[in-house]
């Protein structure tokens, strides 16, 4: 397999602080890469390092087997960036903001043409075409701005936070097209710290906090490795539940309000915690929050 | 390290300009009304309301000598306007910036299409007061349409350090010092409203450093047949600004977007 991202020792600094503290990855192509962490983590500035739009401040870091620093340009062109905050042109329509973008590729004319056509009809926006970004909805003008990163048909497509700010509904469907572009073959790689994001989309993640990789592997691996297979969620646990949950076996972590029981055999506390009809539990299987709040003690969600 | 680089002019540029053009088209009514109106305003009003007591300066008309100054003064204003706002509006608020670097272009090709954008600007608005001033009956001969060179020229030469403006702006608030200390000095003191040798000697001295001057021996000559005493002089003093801005500006503006 090739890989398309080949970072060693990657560290960048602002004016005396560490945003990212010397981390490793390799990004192999026609996979889903996921940056998962906490907002401050590192995930977005090691994303604009990768696209040359931040200068490097250690470390070497490659991605097409061309390194960043002298071939930005050579690089973006073979790429897709989708930003974490909405920068479409409020002075044009959805298709001209399609034409124009183009055009800084300086793609021929007639190719761009049929390129909006099939881009449109993919993001399903091709009834909105002469409407304006502030007309469309958020999830909409996310399409769009989608649609506008594959406009020079890149091989890789980065995707900064794609879903944060929208309604359930909306991220659904930006799921769906992102799995349908891992199936035509292109590599994403994204950040994000919703969990059921990196859950669903990555082949393979990476961990971070404080700048630094804390792990990394395939969703499912990255919750056998580090965290028991069950968790029992307690809300608002009285006292004597943390005694009743490691005389059942449990190992427990308390996170504000509630009290997390991991476990391999969670019949135990169930069966103790069924009589307690004032008490509210969830019992679900073990899922990348947990591996975090086992990593750093700290809750990923914010 | 990637801002140190010296600036490079690529084909990019022409990508960032033909954008603006296509966004100008949108509104190009008002832009135009806009193009002709203000300057007809300063000619009629001034050219004939002041000209009625001026009578003739330096071997002019009063409205011919205003007119082929206002060429000069207006291209510096259209460019820095350009240059401050609207350059302001599309690096910050608007993100445009961001958009453009998510694509092969560089701050380079940027910074050189908002150059061209502005300069093409100032040469809409000096094409509009070249066509009041002829239908005034103040332009000298057909070298007049040289003017509309140099008119761009102005506009490159005022583009640049309005978007070394844009770069340290923190708010649209800022622009106003550099209208109140830089541009409006230059609009009342480069030999607008008057020629720059009836100034205190020092002053004469000092506005020679200034490119406005540099525009308006520049116009006056070409618009209003008055003559050209070191042509090339004016025009390296316009090129020399416009290229060390646009260089600053690169730096500055890599420096603020590249983070």
């Amino acid at each position: 397999m090739t890989t398309l991202i080949h970072a060693r020792g990657l560290c960048k600094r602002f004016d005396g602080h560490v945003a990212v503290d010397g981390i490793d990855f390799e990004i192999p192509a026609g996979q889903c890469f996921g940056f998962l962490g906490p907002n401050g983590a590192g995930k977005t500035t090691t994303l604009r390092m990768t696209m040359g739009l931040t200068p490097v401040s250690g470390g070497t870091l490659s991605v097409f087997g061309l390194p960043v620093q002298q071939h930005a340009s050579a690089i973006r062109a073979r790429a897709g960036i989708v930003p974490q905050a909405e920068n479409l042109d409020p002075d044009f329509t959805v298709e001209e903001n399609l034409q124009v973008y183009a055009s800084f590729f300086g793609l021929p004319r007639a190719q761009v043409a049929q390129n909006i056509d099939a881009l449109l009809d993919f993001v399903s926006l091709t009834d909105r075409r002469h409407s304006r970004p502030d007309a469309l909805s958020g999830g909409m003008q996310r399409r769009l701005t989608i649609a506008r990163a594959l406009i020079n048909d890149p091989e890789l497509v980065v995707l900064d936070e794609p879903t944060t700010g929208l309604d359930p509904q909306a991220r659904h469907v930006i799921w769906g097209r992102l799995n349908e572009l891992k199936t035509r073959g292109k590599t994403l790689l994204l950040t994000t710290h919703y969990m059921e994001e990196a859950e669903r989309l990555c082949d393979d993640l990476v961990i971070m906090d404080h700048g630094r990789i804390l792990a990394q592997g395939a969703p499912l691996d990255l919750v056998h490795r580090h965290v028991e297979p069950e968790v029992i969620e307690v809300r608002g646990a009285p006292a004597d539940i943390e005694a009743l949950a490691t005389a059942a076996g449990c190992r427990l972590e308390r996170m504000g309000n509630s009290l997390y029981c991991y476990t391999r055999q969670p019949a135990g506390l169930i069966e103790r915690l069924k009589g307690r009809t004032r008490l509210r539990y969830i019992h679900r299987p073990s899922g990348l929050e947990d591996v975090f709040l086992r990593l750093t003690g700290r809750e990923l969600r914010d | 390290m990637l801002p140190l680089r010296l600036p490079r002019i690529r084909r990019g540029a022409l990508y960032v300009w033909r954008r603006n053009i296509l966004v100008w088209r949108k509104l190009l009514v008002p832009a135009i009304l806009m193009n002709f109106g203000e300057p007809a305003i300063y000619l009629l009003g001034l050219g004939f309301g002041l000209g009625h007591f001026v009578g003739d300066m330096a071997g002019l008309s009063y409205l011919a000598f205003l007119a082929s100054g206002i060429i000069a003064s207006s291209s510096m204003t259209t460019a820095s306007f350009e240059g401050m706002y609207s350059v302001y509006t599309r690096m910050v608020p608007q993100k445009t910036y961001e958009a453009i670097l998510a694509t092969p272009l560089e701050v380079d090709d940027i910074m050189a299409g908002e150059m061209l954008w502005c300069a093409n600007k100032a040469l809409f608005s000096g094409s509009a007061i070249l066509a009041v001033a002829a239908l005034l009956g103040v332009v000298h001969d057909w070298h007049a349409l040289l003017a509309l060179p140099v008119v761009f020229l102005i506009g490159l030469c005022f583009a640049g350090p309005a978007l070394i403006m844009s770069s340290l702006a923190g708010s649209y608030d800022f622009f106003s010092y550099y209208f109140v200390l830089v541009i409006t000095p230059m609009f009342i003191l480069c030999g607008v409203f008057y020629p720059v040798d009836t100034l205190p000697q020092v002053v004469h001295g000092f506005v020679q450093f200034l490119p406005l001057t540099h525009g308006v021996y520049l116009t006056r000559g070409l618009v209003a047949g008055a003559g050209l005493a070191h042509p090339w002089l004016d025009v390296a003093v316009l090129v020399a600004y416009a290229l060390v801005s646009y260089v600053i500006a690169v730096l500055l503006v890599r420096r603020k977007l590249l983070v």
